[in-house]
């Protein structure tokens, strides 16, 4: 009912915004068309009427040149000091050369109240650029919030140009990227500005699962504001320059008497580690930008491309020779999960998301014979690679965007079972959990599995079994699939008796390996670790076609 | 001895014919005979032998044990479970717990492995038990031979001190300055007085330059006695001390002798190993350019006179310190297998492993000294998994992501005990391989070291090929103009990596130029059909901004098909390549010239990581237009380090000589970390007060773990 309503109540305004426009230019060709007949011989040398001294032509060119240094060199320049680039510098870093093409140039805000009317206070294309573009050749649609103008504040304007552009990439079906650096919400506007975030939220949800839509914090993003970045796909963080939060410190401060700091509450340090809000920082907004071109070439343009694939070097056949030594005789020592990744993937090339944020579970894209792929795998150097409430969660978000965009998902387990504790119970990781769960499950992307150690209990379940559709299922020479380590199995089933460490012993022999899953068909084969590159290479190739669809549903009910 | 035994397990997996695949890794099969097979037809030596080492001198045995048709076991310890030695074996027995004193050295446990195994002769390799008499008689008691010399032979030469009396006797030149025991710090002074300075102090028992240490005043002296003491006992269980003349400028020349067990011996020609850092080797040659004939073969014969005293049989080696004016003195004499033994099989066609199991056996010598040949020149580059940039070498671990040996190259061996995957850990000598490249001259001997270094790629541990690329093609080295303080005296800074003149620097920007305009324009290449058509940018044009070592240089790059004309500095250079960007190596094609890059990272940023003649360089590689607006970046502060005292590599603390509150000197020592059986003394940097002990003695440590904070 909300819904409908704000789209009614926006697409008003869009509407209105185009009228106003048109007016505008309708009474201009008006005007001089009407006017042109009995003053031209008086002025034979002005081709058209005007109000002002300047002509049309002339006007435009101040516009476009005005727009152009946003809210001027002295502002710029402030910006520069901050370590900062401009909007339009954003986006002629993020774009291929020359490939900006610019909308709405001329928007100007609407307000008239606190003296916003004078001139001097309007600012053509307002506190924002938008447009579309070319990254490696591939469109997108990008927003650049200015920070010279207004603080990059919000109007209607502003917002009005940001779901223009949001609209046409769904329309068209290519990613939107959000450059946000802006103070918040244009006070002097006040609901009209609310009423932009809202409409801006809409299309974020609208668009979640058509395109791909990315946010980078180049600045500030504070209040409803940072709701935008929280509904897009990934958002990645400038280090010290950027900061999210709902309120700042000093609102903090009077509300729970904390002292806190912008970085230590918001900063991009905060949110990459602590929160799990952003998918990664940079640390600065050149090696940013750069960045996010080329995370940008592992993404489908929309829902309806397949997982693009690049020119690949790396032979698909290679065999990886470490692998074969790589997981430890004891079962209980550690290892590197992403030597593993990166032994695999094309040119040890693996885009991690969320590094430093649940480090129990590694999730990125990589790509495989030149088609990317999501790669999840748990990590047993931290905490043993258990799954917990902050793991399931950031492994779920991330198995439903592959899935959302057609990326085919390649799991490595080695996971212990969830972890045990209070905090986890009380934490909810039942329901936590479960959407990890829920998002293999539900998934219809190609999804290979790779047992590499160990697939205990519910956590075997729920990374990519076969059970849930499991494409391809390997075990390793090393895997051991069972319900719980040989310890506590033993303890179970034979309590109370002697000669536990005898029953241990045969536990081991029984379950501790792969054959139990094998011969009842749950993994498809045991395989050689140096091959598994060989192997996926082969099955993505074959699964390029695999066609699965759930029941029909208005959506589905996750547990949120 | 030894506290712990752990039950000894048989591996009972065979895995010979998975190690068949990975044969040449160990050896390349050249036109040149690394060393003859022509005396083992019809011999009858042994059916089995058990090696009681790791690492590439295991694999080195095995691979003549094999060749001779005998039955090979290795022993390990649990973390060497998968080590290559262990595939490498017929057997394989576990024999304790990853430190070397629970497993290597543990006898005990070594015998069972012995008899579980029935071997019936034990190659000790060198280090761990190879010149332990305890061993070798514990083996003669059970029966088992000892594939070296006699007990009495080890025990004569093991000790410093009865070696040079019986050096002596025997009519070999021995240094002047001799002394004896030294029992304290006071008695040490004195005795360095009465010698006159410089003088060397080593422990009693130690081989190698382990645990020597050079003094030139009283308090160096004092010094130098603590740290050798300490070493002496922790390495030796022995603190017995040395105390000698120290000789300056000195040469390191060894002499590799061969006896049997008739009174026969003969002398193996030298090799040259002056080029050291802390007294351990780092590249050896054979032969040597300084000597002659003459004074060639009064060493050889010397060398002989001394193993015919001791009544020595198997393979040996007689150091030599040899002096500006060619005078030369006893050194000591190593009763092993020495790490540096290619180089001499490389020039005289001999298998020394093959001689020493034929000897132990009781075959009779078959060359007459008249048959040794010196043919070509070889040269032994010693890899180690070591940071040279921190005083020539402190050891760093990892795991081998990636390794590949430059076997592909003719002329090449390389004796390594790992493969991709391996872990180089705190527990064992930091060594990756013995890098052997030989040739009819020197000159060509040292060309392909060029090229086999250059090809040579290892990732995941720091290593020290830069120091060596260095080393071999410094003009003093390739004029022979070298002595043991090579580098002290080349690099009194420290090493500093590859200095670049105008024109490699020319060459380095223009390869990684032209690697970056690869790697963009792959970028776009996206393929399949696409629902939203592409719009590449077609250009053959880029200007190019490239940050190398602090300076910008504006970078012009032309492409038409692989060649690039890329002008920087103001001039043009044509490169041309594969541009493989999956591959390690870059073989790349500039001006016409050859040369081999190696590509260790490159990152969306634009940074590039080159390896160019040895060294690793960092370049940073923007459009002209990213650069300007990079300009307005901030300039991120590092941490200040100097109050913090990190480990600079990964050990055990030994001592930590400071608690809070403290007040320490600049150069005060703060903490004494060992690694690799070396002591490191870590000291302040600045006068402050002690804030934290991060450690303590006895605990494991990380590189770059915090140790102490400093106010």
């Amino acid at each position: 009912m909300m819904a409908a309503f704000t789209v009614a109540r926006s697409s008003g305004g869009l509407f209105s915004s185009l009228r106003v426009s048109f007016r505008n230019f309708a009474n201009i060709k008006h005007g001089a068309a009407a006017a042109s007949s009995p003053k031209s011989a008086l002025l034979p040398d002005r081709r058209w009427y005007s109000v002002s001294h300047l002509s049309v032509k002339e006007r435009i060119e101040q516009k476009r040149k005005a727009a152009l240094i946003g809210g001027g060199q002295k502002r710029i320049d402030a910006q520069h000091k901050k370590g900062k680039l401009t909007a339009r510098e954003r986006v002629e870093l993020l774009l291929d050369p020359e490939s900006f093409v610019e909308t709405d140039m001329f928007v100007e805000h609407r307000c008239s109240d606190f003296g916003m009317e004078q001139d001097a206070n309007k600012f053509p294309g307002d506190s924002v650029v938008t447009g579309r573009g070319r990254i490696n050749g591939r469109l997108v649609y990008v927003f650049s919030q200015d920070f010279t103008v207004f603080g990059g504040s919000l109007s209607g304007a502003h917002a009005q140009k940001i779901c223009k552009i949001m609209d046409q990439a769904m329309t068209v079906g290519a990613p939107v990227i959000g450059l946000n650096d802006s103070g918040g919400a244009r006070i002097q506007e006040g609901v009209e500005s609310l009423a932009g975030y809202a409409d801006i939220f809409l299309r974020n949800v609208l668009a979640s699962g058509v395109v791909p839509q990315i946010s980078l914090i180049m600045g500030p993003c504070a209040g409803g504001a940072v709701y935008s970045p929280a509904l897009t796909d990934f958002t990645f963080m400038v280090k010290d320059t950027s900061y999210l939060f709902i309120t700042g410190p000093d609102v903090v401060k009077s509300v729970t008497n904390e002292d806190v700091t912008q970085e230590e509450l918001g900063g991009a340090k905060t949110h990459t580690t602590v929160s799990g809000v952003a998918h990664r920082a940079f640390e600065n907004d050149v090696e940013a930008l750069l960045n996010l071109r080329e995370f940008f070439n592992f993404l489908p343009l929309s829902n309806q491309d397949p997982a693009p694939i690049r020119e690949c070097h790396d032979p698909s056949d290679r065999l990886v020779k470490s692998l074969d030594t790589i997981v430890p005789f004891e079962s209980t020592k550690a290892y590197d999960m992403l030597d593993i990744i990166h032994a695999i993937v094309d040119e040890r090339d693996f885009f991690e998301i969320m590094p430093n944020y649940a480090k129990n579970i590694v999730v990125g894209f990589a790509r495989m014979n030149g088609r990317t792929v999501g790669i999840v795998g748990n990590q047993p150097k931290v905490a043993s690679g258990c799954l917990d409430i902050n793991s399931s969660v950031k492994g779920a978000r991330f198995v439903r965007f592959c899935d959302a965009f057609n990326i085919p998902i390649i799991t490595f387990v080695d996971v212990p079972g969830f972890l045990p504790g209070t905090a986890q119970e009380y934490g909810g990781i039942i329901r936590h959990g479960a959407k990890l769960l829920y998002a293999y499950a539900e998934a219809t992307v190609p999804k290979i599995t790779v047992i590499t150690r160990k697939a205990y209990g519910g956590a075997y379940d729920v990374m990519s079994s076969k059970h849930l559709r499991g494409d391809v299922n390997y075990a390793w020479p090393t895997a051991e699939v069972a319900v719980m380590g040989a310890k506590g199995a033993v303890q179970i089933i034979f309590r109370g008796k002697e000669n536990q460490a005898e029953a241990e012993a045969e536990y081991v022999e029984k379950f501790a390996n792969p054959f139990p899953a094998a011969v009842r068909g749950f993994v498809d084969d045991i395989i050689e670790p140096s091959s598994t590159r060989k192997k996926i290479c082969s099955d993505l190739e074959v699964l390029a076609s695999k066609k699965q669809v759930n029941p029909w549903k208005k959506h589905a009910n996750i547990p949120l | 001895m030894a506290a712990y035994r752990q039950a000894v397990l048989v591996d009972r997996l065979l895995f010979t014919l998975k190690y068949a695949s990975c044969q040449p890794c160990c050896g390349a099969v050249n036109h040149w005979a690394q060393y003859s097979t022509a005396t083992a037809c019809d011999e009858k030596t042994f059916d089995k032998i058990l090696i009681a080492n790791r690492g590439e001198i295991a694999c080195r045995v095995m691979k003549t044990c094999q060749k001779m048709g005998i039955q090979t076991v290795a022993v390990h310890s649990d973390v060497d479970s998968s080590a290559v030695h262990v595939k490498m074996a017929d057997e394989a027995v576990c024999v304790g717990p990853a430190p070397t004193a629970k497993s290597y050295l543990n006898m005990e446990a070594i015998m069972e492995a012995v008899r579980l195994t029935g071997a019936q002769a034990v190659h000790p390799g060198y280090g761990f038990l190879s010149e332990n008499k305890e061993f070798a008689k514990r083996l003669a008691e059970e029966g088992v031979t000892f594939i070296g010399p006699d007990t009495h032979a080890i025990q004569a030469m093991g000790d410093k001190i009865e070696s040079k009396l019986i050096a002596k006797a025997a009519k070999v030149n021995t240094i002047p300055g001799f002394d004896g025991v030294v029992k304290t710090a006071d008695e040490a002074v004195k005795i360095a007085q009465q010698i006159g300075y410089p003088v060397m102090i080593k422990a009693s028992a130690g081989g190698g330059g382990k645990g020597m240490r050079i003094a030139w005043n009283d308090e160096e002296t004092r010094e130098g006695f603590r740290f050798s003491s300490q070493e002496a006992a922790s390495s030796f269980g022995d603190d017995r001390l040395l105390i000698e003349k120290y000789i300056d400028n000195p040469r390191h020349i060894e002499i590799q002798v061969l006896a049997d067990k008739h009174g026969d011996a003969l002398w193996l020609n030298e090799r040259e190993c002056s080029i050291q850092r802390r007294n351990q080797k780092v590249v050896e040659e054979a032969p040597s350019t300084f000597l002659d004939p003459d004074t060639r073969r009064a060493m050889g014969e010397q060398a002989v006179q001394l193993a015919k005293a001791v009544k020595y049989s198997s393979a040996g080696t007689v150091e030599f310190l040899v002096d500006s004016k060619k005078n030369f003195y006893f050194l000591e004499m190593n009763t092993r297998l020495q790490v540096e033994h290619p180089i001499t099989e490389c020039i005289t066609g001999l298998d020394l492993v093959e001689q020493m199991i034929r000897v132990a056996k009781g075959y009779r010598l078959q060359p007459r000294q008249e048959d040794i040949p010196i043919n070509g020149w070889a040269i032994e580059s010693r890899v180690y998994a070591e940071d040279p940039y921190k005083s020539f070498g402190l050891p760093s671990i990892g795991r081998l992501s990636q390794y590949q040996e430059p076997l592909n190259l003719s002329n090449v061996r390389v004796d390594s005990g790992i493969e991709e995957g391996s872990d180089i850990s705190i527990y064992y000598d930091p060594m990756i391989s013995k890098l052997v490249t030989y040739g009819s001259t020197r000159a060509e001997a040292l060309a392909r070291m060029e090229d086999a270094l250059d090809s040579y790629v290892i990732r995941g541990v720091t290593h020290n090929i830069p120091l060596l690329r260095e080393i071999i093609t410094h003009p003093r080295f390739v004029s022979g103009d070298i002595t043991t303080n090579f580098l002290p005296e080349v690099y009194p800074d420290g090493f500093k990596g590859h200095q670049l003149e105008a024109q490699s620097r020319r060459e380095l920007l223009a390869s990684a130029a032209a690697l970056y305009v690869t790697a963009q324009l792959r970028s776009q290449k996206i393929l399949g059909p696409l629902r939203v058509s592409s719009a590449p940018m077609e250009r053959g044009f880029w200007e190019l901004c490239v940050e190398l070592g602090g300076q910008q240089h504006h970078v012009q790059v032309t492409k038409s098909g692989d060649l690039y004309t890329v002008e920087a500095d103001g001039e043009k250079v044509d490169v041309c390549g594969q541009w493989n960007l999956a591959s390690p190596l870059l073989p790349i094609t500039i001006n016409g010239a050859e040369r081999m890059f190696q590509c260790l990272s490159r990152e969306a940023s634009g940074t590039i990581v080159l390896q160019y003649m040895g060294t690793m360089f960092k370049l940073q590689i923007m459009s002209q237009r990213a650069a300007e607006l990079n300009s307005y970046m901030p300039e991120k502060v590092p941490e200040d380090t100097s109050s913090i005292l990190r480990s600079p590599m990964p050990g055990t603390v030994v001592a930590v000589s400071v608690k809070p509150g403290d007040t320490v000197a600049e150069g005060q020592e703060i903490c004494v970390i060992e690694a690799m059986k070396m002591q490191n003394s870590l000291t302040a940097v600045k006068q402050a007060k002690v804030k934290s002990v991060h450690c303590k003695a006895g605990e494991t440590v990380g590189e770059g773990d915090l140790l102490v904070e400093l106010e």
